[in-house]
């Protein structure tokens, strides 16, 4: 009897917690069923395509072989391609490195009203159809007398028209572009941790701008700054759209490249090998540079 | 160092154009009067909106785009409601490989989406038609639901509700008159976030649509990769006033930081 007493509270917290986790579990048993059967079924399904044989008169054959991925592994073609694909993210997330940090820390020092108009008017294209922005674009750089060469031109900084349509100049352009409001707004997180007293004070101990902004600035926004970066990286990696109107049909990178193989070619098991080397590498970079990112700057996370 | 001085300035106003140029663009060329490409530069024409109608593909696409996000998203609530509250609430194994697992679509390109979901609805037998769309949108969208609702069930007062237990309340009941409208405002938004990712996608969506269930995007993105003319202009103007204006409600209702915080960093 004093046994039953002593263990009926540890019984009853024992009680509950199967009571809750069994609550748990039924709310989202349907969303978990879902993901499983339309998510991870066919994720499934397209890595075993990518070991499944291809002609260009017996389609696709369900058998276990390497020649997709030796194909893939041996010829040039592939290597350059995935080369300039990440080459084009590396230099699209540079760039809005570059513009959309300082951006953020500008927007920051604005007044109230001036703040959040801006930050509207520079997150805001986020949700504008890309078609509809790399569209703008296409018609910015419109061939030789294009807006873009002409404004240029006018103002002395190239002498003669660059080519940016089907150029991975242009594919750069418009994808930092597209790009931008991810690092604004990953900068811009970071910039509301910071107390802007601290620059006060290193203002009044005499320090200069550039050294505030080198020593004090820098160092507290550099975690925004690398995960935007990451952001970036791997959705300009990965980007379809903005690749496929500027570099138009000759200018391949993974994603255009897919596609062709499974809407053109009709080689789905090259295409699934492609897709799925890029989800890969994907995902190790992203979480590579995740972890290093949260070694390196450990006090700020915790 | 409060106030951005003349240098600062400048650079914000050089960004702001180059951010704004390609969209003022588009909805400018889509005004000319004339048959070409140009910027209106005497006058303003409607011409090339009432071209639309002569296009019926382009006003077809607008129905579908328009019935997959408003039922993809839907779809996608009622699956993510449920899951939202069991993550806010409680505390049990696997709680956040859940999470992981429901938020993995923003990590996943949506190239490798198109590709798994194309292989997947062809070898059921569904290739090309809406339901697989519809399926495939419903998962696609389903992060930016539980998001939303998943801020909105962590953050209300749960006093409310045992006040309505103790009042006999239990089930369904207390779901639909005590839950359900204090997560509300997070569960329009979730469902407004959901639509315009659904009304947006191209990449994912450009592998699965057959003629007959191409959304306007794919429509728009074809269309460009033959020639570019005023008519598409004047179709990505239309999508861009539709996007504002859900823009301008989401605002006004929910405030458009919060969901775009909401959009942000798909690695966490």
């Amino acid at each position: 009897m004093r046994a039953a007493i002593d263990t009926a509270p540890a019984n009853a917290a024992s009680t509950a917690d199967t009571r809750d986790a069994r609550a748990a579990w039924a709310l989202s048993t349907p969303a978990l069923m879902l993901f499983i059967g339309v998510l991870l079924v066919p994720l499934a399904m397209t890595v075993l395509l990518s070991f499944h044989d291809w002609g260009q008169y017996k389609g696709i054959e369900p058998v276990f072989i390497m020649k997709n991925w030796h194909e893939i592994a041996t010829d040039p073609y592939y290597a350059e391609m995935f080369w300039r694909t990440f080459r084009i993210a590396l230099l699209t997330t540079l760039i809005t490195a570059m513009f959309g940090a300082p951006e953020a820390y500008i927007l920051n020092r604005m007044g109230g009203r001036w703040k959040s108009f801006f930050l509207l008017v520079i997150l805001g294209p986020l949700l504008i159809s890309v078609v509809a922005r790399t569209l703008g674009w296409a018609l910015l750089f419109g061939g030789n007398n294009g807006l873009v060469n002409k404004l240029l031109m006018s103002l002395g900084l190239i002498g003669s028209p660059l080519r940016f349509m089907f150029t991975e100049t242009g594919m750069v352009v418009a994808l930092a572009h597209v790009m931008m409001p991810f690092m604004v707004l990953s900068v811009w997180a970071a910039l509301q941790r910071v107390d802007p007293q601290i620059e006060n004070a290193a203002l009044s101990l005499g320090a200069s701008p550039l050294t505030i902004i080198r020593r004090i600035v820098l160092p507290q926004i550099m975690p925004g700054v690398l995960s935007g970066a990451i952001i970036v990286f791997s959705l300009a990696a990965s980007a379809f759209a903005t690749p496929a109107i500027i570099g138009g049909r000759r200018l391949k990178i993974a994603a255009t490249l897919a596609y062709d193989e499974f809407l053109n070619t009709l080689n789905w098991p090259l295409g699934a090998a492609v897709a799925v080397l890029l989800l890969v590498a994907l995902v190790m970079i992203v979480v590579g540079s995740n972890a290093l990112i949260e070694r390196r700057y450990a006090e700020v996370f915790r | 160092m409060r106030t951005n001085g003349p240098l600062a300035l400048i650079f914000h106003t050089i960004f702001v154009v180059v951010m704004l140029a390609p969209i003022v663009v588009v909805c400018l060329v889509a005004f000319t009067p004339e048959g070409y490409l140009s910027l209106p530069t005497s006058s303003f024409s409607l011409r090339w909106f009432r071209t639309i109608a002569n296009y019926p593909e382009f006003v077809h696409a607008f129905w579908v785009s328009l019935g997959l996000g408003a039922l993809s998203s839907f779809v996608a609530l009622l699956f993510a409601v449920p899951a939202a509250l069991a993550i806010a609430r409680y505390r049990f194994r696997g709680r956040d490989a859940l999470a992981a697992l429901f938020l993995s679509p923003l990590m996943i390109p949506h190239v490798v989406l198109g590709i798994a979901f194309l292989r997947f609805f062809t070898a059921i037998g569904m290739g090309g038609s809406f339901p697989g769309l519809l399926v495939a949108h419903v998962v696609v969208v389903f992060p930016f639901a539980l998001r939303l609702t998943l801020a909105a069930a962590t953050g209300m007062d749960r006093s409310v509700e045992m006040a309505a237990v103790s009042l006999g309340a239990g089930g369904w009941t207390l779901f639909r008159r005590v839950t359900l409208p204090l997560i509300l405002p997070g569960v329009i938004s979730g469902w407004a976030l959901a639509f315009i990712q659904s009304f947006d996608d191209l990449t994912m969506t450009v592998f699965l649509a057959a003629p007959g269930t191409e959304t306007l995007p794919v429509r728009m993105f074809l269309y460009i990769q033959d020639n570019i003319d005023p008519l598409v202009t004047s179709v990505s103007a239309s999508v861009i006033a539709i996007t504002m204006t859900a823009l301008i409600l989401l605002d006004r209702f929910y405030g458009l930081d919060r969901v775009l915080a909401g959009k942000s960093d798909p690695g966490r």
